[in-house]
């Protein structure tokens, strides 16, 4: 669309006015109206993007700049970086960015890992196979209301399943071996001494991870077995005839075919974890010791009314999800190139 | 009031009912825990098949079905307007499921029939937390569609530019009315909400464990955690789970209604004083809150910290805990018929604290009803309001849905006295005694310092920061609120 109009030099022009005009005149014409054509086509879509994410990021934007308020957001005063200000010198806010961090890192780990070695097991041909696919994703299945308000109970002192076992069934369990059985129980807590799962604070985002980690290995584990599904077999076979390894096949062909599968699957996570809201809400509600950046948005928004601040968190967590997406599809192009 | 906090903490009614019989001794501990989780597992099973909402069965507020549910004792005021017949209102009112709702429509069945105004009654959210939310959005959205609001005793400061002054309305009765509530609804001048029924923060306790242990009802929060302390010791021979004493410690709304209790009747102060003073950093909030945080571990097991008022009633209908905290509707729950410790139950003033301007304090709770300005029908919103606060309905509200009135010749009312015993003998509390948080002095911004304190109250209480640090925080967090970016 760019090549027919070509600006004429004044040289040119002089040389030959009237022949030059009469021989581009029609392709000139044809040109635009394909290029008419083209914006007549991409218009509609383009109205769409523009009404649902550019207008309200750009709305947000604005907002974060101003100390707006739910009730009356039209009262709106310009702060200019008041918002961010604020921010950074909020020590909940910083809690809050350091818990999702740690959140996020550690449960798209866990749930890589898990999900690999999910993916590897149901990929693999055994009876009973299509059973257990469809069961790995009873958690991924479940509203997360719901699941983590049963983790929640599971969780809880003393009436709680994982008390239960810890104080009464495994001390129970190896008292019956014989000889070293009555030492090995007194390492269990003793009868009424619960872990505090969710209420230590040096504890409690380590379930509510444990939690996250539970819900999505399904998940990932789907989107790695697709990935896993396009490997030609006979790049197997021909590395079977070379004397590869399983450990070598793995790590020489299954990882690097798997890749861009494993980033589009990193990419969804990283992005859900890191604005996790329902599953620590459900369990912790407010508390500062797993309070994430979702929930400081959601409690400066209810609880404040505070549109401003509200804006200006979700722009900080727009920022740092667009820095990880770049990242992430950078070291896909370092791939590629490589 | 805070106990329609957070809907799902609500235990599954089979994992209540294996952990009664549990407690009574009527099935052992495996076979209590195998029945929790197989109810867990059937839940898990449903709402894998079919998104089934588990987490909000069971009945709410385990209150008893009102007796006499055939007709109601409601009477209509006689001087309601009869000239807006025909004009129909919306009205939010209690969630979808509450206990009382048959009585609202009663209510408004003799309502309409007195006045020919139509009122639709539209259920609110269970949560108060949630509810404020959507009344929020009505009023940005500046929405005509609802009429008549039930708001919390709360969220005057953050209503009032939404409200209809109803000073004129109650013109009449504006005397009879609870001084503390009247003053608590008056927003620079105006009258934002009128009081509908109340509620304060109560200590309840086994009297029969009190004889057992010839102890008697602790005036001092130091005697309190000596008492539950012995009692506990006690009982924890033959009950591995008792409890001395049961409060609500999560990071939400309840848990500032409980910190104040303590601050208060140690004469630490009210967060915020009427004349906007922030003073919560003192010697004898520290001393409040560092004997709350003393008890986590020794008459409060840890998991406190993220209970509220349900987990009490739970824990207290279980036979599981000598001293209690909450609010007067646990009086009728746990005299119900499916508690363990029906007849058992005693109720008196929470206590003192110690050091200079100590006192008795209980927060104070309860519902009111408010018209907004949004409304294009506001006369007939105005006489509805009129009518389900007036004596003779709030009569009604407290013998047949116990629950406490507004108006003070309502507590001198003989049935009332007979029907809810409790409201009468705790009349002092209700009418002076208790204690109004800092919404006035606040105004939009309560709920932002309600966060902030309960936030670091929790922080205290889960050994996480001290509680001088978290006064401290809570002074700069407060004053930063208040600056208004």
């Amino acid at each position: 669309m760019t090549q027919p109009v070509i600006p004429v030099p004044p040289s040119a022009a002089v040389v030959n006015p009237v022949q030059r005009r009469n021989e581009d005149a029609p392709r000139a014409s044809w040109a635009k109206a394909r290029e008419r054509l083209a914006w007549a086509m991409v218009a509609p879509s383009m109205v769409v993007v523009i009404v649902v994410a550019l207008y309200p990021l750009a709305q947000t934007v604005y907002y974060s700049f101003t100390d707006a308020r739910l009730t009356r957001a039209d009262e709106a005063v310009w702060r200019g970086l008041d918002q961010y200000r604020f921010l950074w010198e909020d020590r909940n806010f910083r809690g809050a960015f350091v818990n999702t961090v740690q959140f996020t890192i550690l449960s798209v780990l866990f749930e890589t890992i898990l999900g690999m070695a999910t993916a590897l097991l149901i990929f693999s041909n055994f009876a009973g196979r299509g059973l257990l696919r469809t069961a790995i994703l009873v958690p991924w299945a479940i509203p997360t209301v719901v699941s983590s308000r049963l983790w929640q109970y599971m969780f809880t002192e003393p009436y709680g399943v994982f008390n239960d076992i810890t104080q009464y069934r495994l001390p129970q369990l190896v008292d019956w071996i014989p000889g070293i059985g009555s030492s090995l129980a007194g390492i269990f807590p003793a009868p009424g001494d619960s872990i505090p799962f969710l209420t230590d604070p040096t504890l409690s985002l380590f379930s509510i991870i444990a939690v996250d980690v539970w819900k999505t290995t399904p998940f990932m584990a789907l989107l790695l077995l697709a990935g896993l599904q396009t490997i030609p077999g006979d790049v197997y076979e021909a590395s079977n005839i070379d004397g590869a390894t399983k450990w070598q096949q793995f790590w020489q062909i299954t990882l690097p075919l798997v890749r861009p599968a494993l980033l589009v699957a990193l990419i969804f996570r990283t992005m859900d974890s890191f604005r996790v809201f329902d599953v620590v809400y459900v369990m912790k509600q407010g508390s500062l010791d797993t309070q994430t950046l979702a929930i400081y948005a959601q409690q400066a928004l209810i609880n404040g009314d505070r549109l401003g601040r509200t804006s200006a968190v979700a722009v900080v967590i727009f920022l740092c999800i667009a820095l990880m997406v770049v990242a992430y599809t950078r070291l896909v192009r370092v791939e590629e190139n490589s | 009031m805070a106990r329609f906090e957070n809907p799902v903490s609500i235990l599954h009614p089979r994992v209540a009912a294996a952990r009664r019989d549990f407690v009574s001794g009527r099935i052992t501990r495996r076979e209590m825990l195998f029945r929790a989780s197989m109810a867990g597992a059937g839940a898990m099973t449903l709402a894998a098949l079919g998104g089934l909402k588990v987490a909000a069965q069971g009945t709410p507020e385990g209150t008893p079905a009102a007796t006499g549910e055939v007709g109601y004792s409601i009477q209509v005021p006689t001087d309601l307007r009869t000239d807006l017949g025909g004009t129909s209102i919306r009205a939010v009112l209690a969630d979808a499921g509450n206990v009382d709702n048959d009585w609202h429509d009663a209510a408004i069945a003799k309502f309409t029939e007195a006045t020919g105004i139509i009122v639709e009654r539209v259920p609110g959210e269970q949560s108060a937390t949630d509810r404020l939310q959507n009344y929020r959005q009505q009023f940005a959205a500046q929405s005509a569609d609802l009429d008549v609001y039930q708001i919390d005793v709360i969220w005057p400061g953050i209503i009032a530019p939404f409200a209809v002054d109803l000073t004129e309305a109650v013109s009449a009765t504006i005397g009879d009315y609870l001084p503390a509530l009247v003053e608590n609804n008056t927003v620079e001048g105006s009258l934002v909400a009128i009081p509908w029924y109340t509620d304060a923060g109560l200590l309840y306790h086994r009297t029969d464990l009190l004889e057992q242990y010839g102890l008697t009802v602790p005036t001092t929060w130091d005697e309190l955690t000596t008492s539950a302390q012995t009692i506990q010791d006690g009982q924890l021979a033959t009950n591995p789970n008792f409890i001395g004493f049961a409060w609500q410690g999560a990071a939400y709304e309840g848990l500032t209604c409980n910190g104040l209790e303590w601050q208060v009747s140690n004469g630490g102060g009210n967060i915020v004083e009427a004349d906007g003073t922030i003073s919560i950093n003192n010697e004898q909030a520290i001393a409040a809150f560092e004997r709350a945080a003393g008890w986590v571990n020794t008459i409060t097991p840890q998991g406190v910290v993220n209970w509220q008022e349900v987990d009490t009633l739970n824990n207290f209908v279980a036979g599981n805990v000598a001293f209690a905290r909450n609010w007067p509707y646990m009086f009728s729950a746990s005299n119900a018929a499916a508690s363990t410790v029906a007849g058992n139950v005693g109720v008196s003033v929470l206590p003192m604290g110690s050091g200079e301007g100590a006192r008795n304090a209980a927060t104070l709770g309860g519902w009111n009803m408010f018209v907004s300005t949004f409304s294009t029908k506001q006369e007939a919103a105005i006489e509805y309001t009129r009518f389900m606060a007036s004596a003779g309905v709030q009569r009604s509200f407290a013998i047949e849905k116990s629950h406490t009135p507004t108006l003070v010749p309502v507590f001198d009312d003989p049935d009332v006295a007979s029907a809810q015993p409790f409201i009468s003998e705790l009349r002092d509390v209700f009418t002076g005694g208790a204690v109004a948080r800092p919404s006035t002095p606040t105004g939009e911004n309560y709920a932002e310092v309600s966060a902030v304190y309960y936030q670091q109250l929790n922080a205290v209480l889960n050994g996480s920061t001290t509680a001088a640090e978290a006064v401290a925080n809570m002074e700069t967090d407060i004053d930063g609120i208040m600056s208004g970016l």
